[in-house]
């Protein structure tokens, strides 16, 4: 019996998100919202509404909240997204499937491998191509590395808007280690355009082995380190346990994924239940919370890194050799060596990359594990070389609805903590 | 659970095309994919959510103006738009997609705010950027373009936006 | 009017000149003593948005270490700000809060665009974002990259470094209208991102 089953009778309650009135999300326009400040206020009514953001530091990048306050208390709250807006879905049928990478890399910007991954799994998908198991393992390596370093960024800034400021710098020292590592893979710090349809840029470089064994070794004691500094400190846990609590049931009801749901004690990843790459062939914990409070979210993450690193190990091992790109001529260009030899080769590189290559019609999903939940791609294809239409399903745009009920009836100084455990990235929420 | 015996019976019945509560079903890419039209679209989604589909991942629209042929079952009258949603059933470990086609001069369709508080965001996004309206939403506003902004940029007839790159020698500073 | 208290008194400078004085001062032109306190005390506003605000954060974090700069504070109010890092691509629905942050600014102030979104448009060439922050306030360097580097956005901030230094010290922005290259955003149906602009 697995714990889903298992779990199905002590999900919770969901009938506060299901609510239409008298719900904790403030359901206002802006133009409500500044008619508003005209009318004034009932005696008595010392309800206020307060703007936050979307430049604020704590709102992770360009998150808006409208709060209702009473006192120091939030009633109901409204996020307002969209002020990083970019387009990427439009510009995103414009660019051949080549180039498509490029564009939704720079979606959650800070786990980059991911978006790359799911868009190239649903172009495979709709190719009906199976990639070379080197490039298989590749992306699982780089995927966990990227897990690794986005946990590490969000212990850098959940540290940063607690209040403890030295978690930041260790978090960004950590995170530069497995950037470095990143650089010399794919040859960028960020937006790498290191997963491409059919398999990767690139094969790993000489002395990869060494590097991540350094790093492997090198990490443990200092992700150790943020136990020391935070996890058994009275401060740190106060600020954080039983602050956002939320259940499975209304996680389920909301969408919500990732270490949001795993907090509340529902176990699923699907990395585990629903196997891609090659996560069956691997050994992992998936990790869960009891409480679902924001606490729970920081541990889960926390060790997940640990965990990831776990896999990282195997990977080291299992690598296999091959190749890491499909050789389809119609997906492949040639190999760099051969265009100086070959007029065809030639041709064959130069169309590969103007006109792309074509995919056959018709539509698919694929789903990957994003350290945020469940990032999805779904591509309608016209038989053309770009997509028809591009969707990337961004977890936090999803995740981002169980903020009002979170905050509702907590203290102001408490939204900061759930913004941040709920870890949004805006330019997947904005996309 | 009434349905589900309703259900057998329809699936034994029916032979080919295949459906599911009353859908008609299709594999795309090995992926499922059901058919409702846009009556029995709450229905089916109701029906599919009481068989174990907990969640609904994604609510999203394509516009099909300028490529109108796709994979339809026979029976179903393309439209301009389609709306897509998907569910997924952590028990069985399976996904299904719901396509619902949606005309173009009556762009409306059912929330599913009721059966999955979710999609909420997601169906305001997509009224943000195609102009389907969902009927019964509790805020069906934008939610990613400034309130003000005029037409649905996901579109087909709605431009990319590009601006020729234009190249200028920089006046001196003072 | 009170009288200000004065260092020696005026007509009783000590006749051994200033040696007399038990504290060491030094001798320099105003212009040059306010511009290099203002050039190394340059405080940035936080206005991260997208990629280029992880690099922007890194560069601070303590590996690139900011700090050797006195940057290292970034401020979350404008008021308290010199600089403001515009890193990331500039939405239209972003374009006027951005343009409110700015003016909120104390004078004197400098703008870096950090990365090719926030310069240019990048390769989002499209309906949502502002081809270049340029359009809406006034930028002195540009940072290229997607995203910059922590040392390209470092080259960027020496760069600024040697403006305000060699810069008038009494200078003002002339007008609230933006620079740039004078490219304006012409939306579809006539929704420019100047219209979208704040202003004053």
């Amino acid at each position: 019996m697995t714990a889903v089953e298992a779990i199905g009778s002590s999900l919770g309650d969901d009938s506060a998100v299901r609510r239409r009135d008298d719900s904790p999300v403030l359901r206002m326009s802006e133009t409500e919202a500044a008619a508003l400040g005209d009318v004034p206020a009932e005696h008595g009514d010392t309800r206020m509404l307060v703007n936050m953001g979307p430049q604020h530091p704590s709102t992770h990048g360009v998150l808006r909240l409208m709060l209702e306050m009473e006192a120091e208390t939030v009633l109901r709250s409204k996020p307002v997204v969209g002020y990083l807006h970019t387009g990427m879905e439009k510009t995103g049928e414009t660019l051949t499937y080549l180039q498509g990478a490029t564009n939704v890399t720079r979606m959650d910007y800070a786990s980059p491998l991911f978006n790359e991954l799911a868009f190239s799994m649903a172009v495979e998908t709709l190719l009906e191509i199976d990639v070379p198991e080197r490039a298989v393992w590749i992306r699982m390596l780089m995927s966990e590395l990227n897990r690794i370093s986005s946990h590490l960024l969000f212990q850098a800034t959940n540290g940063l808007d607690m209040g403890a400021v030295s978690a930041m710098i260790y978090g960004w020292r950590l995170r530069e280690d497995t950037l470095r590592l990143f650089e010399k893979i794919t040859g960028l710090r960020m937006n790498h355009n290191y997963i491409r349809p059919g398999g990767v840029a690139a094969d790993l470089p000489d002395g990869w082995r060494d590097d991540l064994l350094r790093l492997t070794d090198a990490l443990p004691d200092k992700v150790d380190e943020f136990d020391t500094l935070l996890t058994g400190q009275p401060i740190w846990r106060e600020r954080l346990q039983g602050v956002g609590i939320v259940n499975a049931a209304e996680c389920l009801a909301l969408g919500l994924t990732g270490p949001l749901l795993r907090s509340t004690g529902y176990d699923w990843d699907l990395r585990r239940d629903m196997p891609y790459l090659a996560y069956d062939e691997v050994e992992f914990d998936v990790l869960v919370g009891t409480y679902g409070d924001c606490f729970d979210r920081y541990a889960i993450r926390l060790n997940e890194i640990r965990e990831s690193l776990h896999l990282v190990r195997q990977i080291l091992d299992k690598m296999p050799g091959g190749d890491y790109r499909i050789q389809d001529k119609k997906v492949t260009p040639p190999p760099r060596a051969r265009i100086d030899q070959s007029m065809e080769a030639l041709i064959h590189h130069f169309k590969i990359f103007t006109e792309g290559f074509k995919v056959p019609e018709g539509e698919a999903y694929a789903a990957v594990e994003s350290p945020r939940g469940e990032l999805g791609c779904y591509i309608v294809s016209d038989g053309g070389p770009k997509p028809y239409r591009l969707h990337m399903r961004g977890p936090s745009f999803v995740n981002l609805q169980v903020l009002p009920h979170m905050m509702a009836n907590t203290l102001l100084a408490d939204t900061v903590a759930i913004i941040s455990s709920v870890d949004p990235i805006m330019g997947e929420v904005d996309r | 659970m009434t349905d589900e015996s309703s259900d057998e019976e329809e699936q034994a019945e029916a032979t080919a095309p295949e459906s599911v509560h009353g859908a008609p079903v299709t594999s795309s890419r090995g992926q499922k994919v059901l058919h409702p039209d846009r009556d029995s679209y709450v229905e089916v989604v109701g029906a599919l959510r009481a068989d174990g589909y907990v969640m609904c991942v994604d609510v999203t629209a394509v516009d099909y103006l300028l490529d109108p042929a796709r994979d339809l079952p026979p029976g179903v009258e393309p439209q301009r738009f389609e709306v897509v949603t998907s569910l997924i059933n952590h028990a069985e470990r399976s996904r299904v997609r719901i396509r619902v086609q949606v005309p173009d001069d009556d762009p409306v369709l059912p929330t599913l705010f009721d059966e999955y508080p979710g999609t909420e965001a997601m169906e305001r996004e997509t009224y943000d950027m195609f102009g389907i309206v969902f009927d019964g939403h509790p805020d069906m506003s934008r939610i990613l373009m400034p309130e003000d902004w005029e037409g649905h940029p996901l579109r087909k007839d709605y431009g990319v936006g590009t601006v020729p790159v234009q190249f200028k020698a920089p006046e001196a500073r003072t | 009017m009170a009288k200000l208290p004065l260092i020696g008194e005026v007509g009783r400078v000590p006749e051994e000149g200033l040696a007399g004085l038990d504290h060491n001062f030094l001798t320099a032109r105003i212009e040059e003593v306010v511009n290099w306190s203002r050039a190394r005390s340059c405080w940035p506003a936080t206005f991260g948005l997208a990629c280029c605000a992880i690099e922007m954060m890194a560069a601070g974090g303590a590996h690139y270490d900011l700090a050797r700069y006195g940057m290292e504070v970034f401020r979350a109010s404008p008021r308290q700000a010199d600089l403001m890092i515009v890193a990331g691509r500039v939405s239209q629905k972003m374009a006027p809060v951005l343009r409110q942050i700015y003016d909120q600014m104390a004078e004197p102030k400098w703008v870096i665009s950090m990365g090719v979104c926030a310069s240019s448009g990048g390769m989002f060439n499209n309906y949502a974002i502002v081809q270049g922050v340029d359009q809406i306030v006034p930028v002195d360097v540009y940072a290229p990259g997607c995203p910059p580097g922590p040392e390209t956005l470092m080259h960027a901030i020496v760069t600024l470094h040697g403006l305000i230094e060699n810069g008038e010290i009494t200078r003002r922005r002339d007008s609230s209208e933006a620079g740039g290259a004078g490219i304006m955003v012409e939306q579809r149906d006539g929704q420019t991102a100047s219209k979208m602009v704040i202003t004053k």
